[in-house]
C-alpha cells in the first residue's frame, strides 16, 4: 500500500476563470437608471358626465400640426418661445385672487393659477420629437413658476426641496418639508390637459 | 562574510500572484451586484427624444416597458418601415397591449400592483398616432402612470 498525499489542486488558473466572469459582467453591465417626463393619463371618462364649463381666458391653447408646427392661442410660435408664453398666461392672475403672481393682470388671460388650463392638442402626424419638446416646454413653464415661488417663500427651489425631501442624509425636518412642497404645489398645479 | 553575500546575490524577488485571484473575484462580485441585464433585445430603432425637465425612473422592478419605433434594418423586410411596438420580445398589435398590462400584473406582487408605471420608450421619429393609439389602450385597462422616457439633452437635439 503506497501511501499518497491528495494532490494539491492546482490554483494557478483560478484568476483566468475568474477573469473570465469579470469580463462578461463588465460588457453586460448598464449602470444608468433611465429618465423621463412622467406624466398621468387621465381615467376613461364617462359618456354621460357633462364636462365643466371653463372659460375661454382660462385655457392656453396648443395645437402641434401634422407638419410639426406650433400654433399657440391661435398665433404661429416657435418652440423656444413656448415656456415664456405659457409661464405669462400661468402666472397672470387677471381677477387679482392670487397674491404670489407677478403676472401683468391682463383682464383677457387667466384668472389665477389654480384655474389657469393648458390644453394640448396634436395630430397624428406629428412627429414624437416634436410633442416631447412641447411637453417639455410646458413642463419647464411649471418648474420655473413653482421653483420662483419656492425661493422667495423658503430660501430654495422646488427642485432642491423635492431633491433634499429623497435624500436620506438630509438634516431638516422632513414632515415640514412635504407640507411646503405639497403648497407650492397648490399654489401652481399642473393642469395639463390633453385632447384625445 | 559568507552570510552577508548570500543576502547581495538574490535577484528581485518575484511578486507574488496569490492575491491576484482575490483582486479580480473582488471586482467580479462589484459588477455581478451592479449589473442589469437588457430584458429586451430590441428589436426596433430605439432613438430616445432629448428633453432636460426629466425625473429619474427608479425602482425597476415596477416599471414596465413599450418599445415602440421603426423595425430596425434586420427586420424591414419581413415588416416594413412603418412604426411598430415591441412588447417583450416580438412585436405586436396595439390591442395584445392590454393582454401585457394584464400579465405584468399578474407576474407582480399584488400589493405592488398600483405603484406599477409604464415606460414608453419611442424613437423620436415616431409619429404620434401610434403613440395616441398605446394610450388610449393603457387607459382603457387603467394603467395611467407613464414616462416618456428621454435622453438628457436640450430639446432641440445636439
Amino acid at each position: 500500500m503506497a501511501k499518497r498525499a491528495a494532490p494539491e489542486v492546482n490554483a494557478g488558473s483560478m484568476a483566468d476563470i475568474a477573469f473570465l466572469l469579470l469580463i462578461f459582467f463588465l460588457v453586460t453591465t448598464t449602470i444608468e437608471t433611465d429618465a423621463g417626463i412622467n406624466r398621468k393619463l387621465p381615467p376613461m371618462e364617462d359618456e354621460n358626465v357633462q364636462p365643466p364649463t371653463i372659460k375661454k381666458k382660462n385655457i392656453f391653447e396648443v395645437l402641434l400640426n401634422g407638419k410639426d408646427q406650433l400654433l399657440v392661442e391661435d398665433e404661429l410660435m416657435e418652440i423656444k418661445d413656448l415656456r415664456q408664453a405659457a409661464i405669462e398666461f400661468l402666472d397672470n392672475g387677471g381677477d387679482g385672487s392670487c397674491k404670489y403672481c407677478n403676472g401683468k393682470k391682463d383682464p383677457d388671460s387667466s384668472d389665477n393659477p389654480d384655474k389657469a388650463i393648458i390644453s394640448l392638442k396634436n395630430e397624428r402626424e406629428t412627429t414624437y420629437k416634436t410633442y416631447i419638446a412641447v411637453q417639455n416646454e410646458l413642463v419647464a413653464a411649471y418648474n420655473v413658476l413653482r421653483d420662483r415661488r419656492a425661493k422667495s417663500q423658503y430660501g430654495m427651489t422646488f427642485a432642491e426641496m423635492e431633491a433634499n425631501y429623497d435624500d436620506v442624509n438630509w438634516p431638516g425636518n422632513k414632515t415640514k418639508l412635504k407640507e411646503q412642497i405639497e403648497q407650492i404645489k397648490l399654489e401652481y398645479p399642473q393642469k395639463l390637459s390633453e385632447v384625445q | 562574510m559568507a552570510k552577508f553575500n548570500k543576502k547581495k546575490s538574490g535577484d528581485m524577488p518575484a511578486i507574488s500572484t496569490a492575491s491576484l485571484p482575490d483582486i479580480v473575484f473582488m471586482l467580479l462580485f462589484f459588477f455581478m451586484v451592479a449589473t442589469v441585464m437588457r430584458q429586451n433585445t430590441l428589436m426596433v430603432e430605439n432613438n430616445l427624444p432629448f428633453a432636460d425637465q426629466i425625473e429619474k425612473l427608479d425602482k425597476k422592478d415596477l416599471v414596465m416597458y413599450i418599445y415602440a419605433g421603426k423595425p430596425s434594418e434586420n427586420y424591414t423586410k419581413q415588416f416594413g418601415t412603418a412604426a411598430k411596438i415591441q412588447l417583450n420580445d416580438k412585436f405586436a398589435d396595439v390591442s395584445e397591449i392590454a393582454a401585457f398590462i394584464a400579465a405584468e400584473r399578474a407576474s407582480k406582487r399584488e400589493e405592488l400592483v398600483p405603484f406599477l408605471s409604464t415606460a414608453l420608450k419611442v424613437d423620436q421619429d415616431a409619429n404620434m398616432g401610434l403613440i395616441m393609439d398605446i394610450k388610449k389602450e393603457l387607459r382603457k385597462v387603467n394603467a395611467l402612470k407613464i414616462n416618456y422616457t428621454t435622453k438628457k439633452g436640450s430639446v432641440t437635439g445636439e
